[in-house]
């Protein structure tokens, strides 16, 4: 790698499409940099990397990645999660803590640095807010925190105990990290597995209703306008909690939210199959819900699409659809449905490739605190993490092709716009047509 | 037909010629030796989840008036306790050369997860809160034998309708034929949402009984009230309980329906139970003339009737 990384590469015949605007340009690269930028440059023995018709964005930045190691390591690991994000476009995933055992610990965290150096893109540590995210005991976030830790979520599970967020927030805003919070309030949603409504009635699946997640949204802002701190909302799903974090945004709290892509391209209709492969926390809503959320990325009160990329073995998925384990594949996909979803001629607000980019790069990046290195402008003197994708190009979705070590995607023969052609972390290769260089 | 999962799959036809083909069963079961060859040499399987002797005996009985081969996979003490998957189980019960896989567990949608890892026929004896369509059949057939047709007639399901897979697969049935179904409950006991659904809602059971055509009373699940839907069983009898007070207010040519076990005292009276208006022992035997009728349509080859009306046949292989 780091040989590698020495060798220049020049992506030739793209439209160079950052915060800053979008250009027709060239990049070249060199020692993990952008060194020019321009019409046309010479190859200069650089590695050459087509980009014709293509669009150089700066590399995406999941905000919910579940990489299951340590602990699940027959569902994915480190590197062949981070080979899934690479193949996205991802430069770096936050990685979210309900390991085994759960990253409530320095040790647990510096494992996952540590396998994540050698990864395909960086892995960003998240910390549990408590101790086994059981919600009762804070974790020890000062010392994770100095470990670069930069956001906390009990993620799973929300912190129930309203005293105890409180405490967490105003101690987060000490030491200036950021709580991500999956909402759900258990005592409405425990024994649930899919969303309430006319679907889970018909299908006789036990339902949660869309308030066990907008009850805690609404405490959780109530909590950051009491304490001033930051908070991000993690996959928004319901109609009303787009609205609560619109008010909220509009009062000028500091809250942010994220929504999955497939929180605004599935519903609950998808579940009568009973095919656990849809089985999701928080669940498939309904249509209303999903244009809701397609509103909230057009209005930009949803600040970033996640993934919540979720590995789980076939055998586990293929379990009773009530004991199935939530959760689905995401990494490789995303790009293309927010391309093909959300750019094109279908319902609720038609964004531009840019807005893409933004909820996929610098906006992500901004809150999980990495922005100084991902998410950046491409120009001269930035570091080079990019991603070339040819938005045009179309192709079929084949769980047997993915690199995660798990099948569960939901979009299994759907045929999708927009694919990842090349991704660049730190000045190296990770994707080259295509194909991850490792 | 492939399988039987739901009702749904039937539909107002398949419904009819089911009700035509148990017309013939009943008739063999009414014989001295109440057993047709229809289904020699085939094996069907019970794969059981959740404890049912009613259920389970009415198809081992339907199955053997038909000649099948019956395999019970009895899954308390099998290898399902040491973790197989269910996939794993079904499979391996197929591999044993089953022609028909009868299932019943506790989650819903468990016969449809089977259905695309097997190539023998599924039937679902009841799969969590969602469907027991053998029950809504013999219901139908049941409620055929004393009004000729259910259109029209006017049916109140009453009780914890949300958890019954009876009352899931009887809604999708009854309307199927014509019926008016009004369920009636306390708001806790209904399903979430009832889009879609044929029903009229009501929680005023004295109401709805003096113009209803049947009664038909759900079992309450006793271990559900530690889940905050009734305040107390005691209230919930003083609200929907069939006590015999209130039978009074039902037409004379009223009858009362219940697909067991019963909770005597709770949903049902006994005196009720045992009175002359109640038809519950009737749906226990024409269960197993409609588990034949269904396993023959699923299993059978050719039409049915000259099969079932040889009685030479009968004789030698009875």
């Amino acid at each position: 790698m780091a040989e590698s990384s020495l060798s220049p590469v020049l992506i030739a015949g793209g439209e160079v499409i950052d915060a800053t605007g979008r250009r027709h340009a060239d990049v070249r690269i060199a020692e993990g940099a952008v060194v020019e930028v321009g019409a046309s440059l010479a190859a200069d023995g650089a590695q050459v990397l087509d980009a014709a018709g293509c669009i150089v964005s700066p590399g995406f930045v999941d905000l919910h990645t579940h990489l299951r190691q340590p602990g699940r390591e027959e569902a994915e690991t480190i590197e062949t999660g981070s080979r899934c994000a690479a193949l996205g476009g991802y430069t770096a995933v936050v990685a979210m803590p309900n390991t085994t055992p759960a990253m409530d610990n320095a040790g647990t965290v510096r494992e996952v640095l540590e396998l994540g150096r050698t990864a395909l893109c960086e892995v960003v540590a998240s910390g549990a807010i408590t101790l086994d995210r059981a919600g009762t005991q804070l974790a020890p976030m000062a010392e994770l925190a100095s470990l670069g830790v930069r956001i906390f979520t009990d993620d799973g599970t929300g912190v129930q105990d309203d005293r105890l967020m409180r405490r967490a927030l105003e101690y987060a805003s000490g030491l200036g990290v950021t709580l991500a919070q999956h909402c759900e309030v258990t005592s409405l949603s425990e024994g649930t597995c899919m969303h309430e409504g006319a679907w889970s009635s018909r299908l006789g699946l036990p339902g949660q209703p869309s308030e066990a997640e907008e009850i805690m949204v609404m405490r959780d802002i109530a909590l950051a306008r009491l304490t001033g701190a930051r908070v991000h909302f993690q996959h928004l799903s319901t109609a009303g909690s787009v609205a609560l974090v619109r008010a909220a945004k509009t009062e000028g709290l500091a809250v942010t939210a994220e929504a999955t892509t497939h929180h605004f391209t599935l519903t609950d209709a998808c579940v009568a199959g009973y095919d656990p492969v849809f089985k999701v926390h928080p669940p498939l809503r309904t249509d209303g819900d999903v244009a809701a959320v397609r509103a909230g990325l057009g209005d930009g009160t949803i600040d970033a699409i996640a993934t919540d990329h979720a590995p789980h073995t076939t055998e586990d998925k293929e379990r009773p659809f009530d004991a199935a384990p939530p959760g689905m594949l995401g990494l490789e996909t995303a790009l293309a449905l927010a391309i093909t979803e959300l750019t094109g001629d279908g319902a609720g607000p038609r964004l531009e490739l840019s807005d893409v980019i933004a909820l996929m790069s610098w906006r992500p990046a901004a809150i999980a605190g990495i922005d100084e290195r991902h998410g950046r402008p491409i120009t001269a003197g930035e570091p080079a993490n990019l991603c070339v994708f040819d938005p045009t190009a179309t192709w079929v979705v084949d769980p047997a092709q993915s690199a995660s070590r798990s099948r569960n995607t939901p979009y299994a023969g759907r045929i999708l716009t927009g694919r990842v052609r090349h991704t660049i972390l730190a000045g190296t290769p990770t994707v080259i047509d295509g194909a991850a260089t490792r | 037909m492939r399988h039987l999962l739901s009702i749904d799959d039937l539909g107002r036809d398949g419904i009819e010629e089911v009700m035509a083909l148990t017309d013939s069963f009943v008739e063999v079961s009414n014989r001295p030796i109440p057993k047709v060859p229809a289904l020699r040499g085939k094996t069907v399987a019970w794969l059981f989840y959740e404890d049912s002797t009613r259920t389970r005996l009415s198809f081992e009985a339907a199955a053997r008036r038909l000649s099948a081969d019956t395999m019970n996979f009895s899954v308390g003490s099998s290898s399902v306790k040491k973790g197989e998957s269910l996939r794993d189980t079904a499979q391996t019960i197929q591999a044993m050369g089953v022609d028909a896989i009868v299932v019943r567990h506790g989650s819903a949608g468990v016969p449809w997860q089977l259905t695309r890892w097997l190539d023998c026929a599924v039937v679902n004896a009841g799969d969590g809160w969602h469907e027991h369509p053998t029950q809504a059949l013999l219901d139908c057939y049941t409620l055929r034998e004393h009004f000729g047709s259910l259109e029209g007639r006017r049916i109140a399901i009453v009780g914890d309708v949300k958890h019954s897979r009876v009352a899931g697969s009887d809604v999708r049935a009854f309307a199927a034929l014509g019926a008016e179904v009004t369920l009636v409950a306390p708001p806790t006991l209904l399903p979430a949402s009832l889009e879609g659904w044929p029903v009229q809602v009501s929680h005023d059971l004295d109401a709805v009984l003096t113009t209803t055509d049947v009664a038909y009373m759900l079992r309450m699940q006793l271990e559900r009230q530690d889940e905050a839907l009734v305040p107390s069983l005691r209230e919930f009898t003083a609200c929907f309980g069939l006590t015999v007070d209130r039978a009074r207010l039902l037409p004379d040519h009223a009858l009362v329906m219940h697909p067991g076990p019963m909770n005597r005292g709770i949903e049902i009276a006994a005196e009720v139970a045992e009175s002359t208006r109640s038809v519950i022992r009737q749906q226990v035997s024409n269960g197993v003339a409609v588990r034949m009728a269904v396993l023959f349509l699923l299993l059978g080859s050719g039409r049915p009737e000259p099969i079932v009306t040889v009685p030479e046949e009968v004789a030698v292989h009875g």
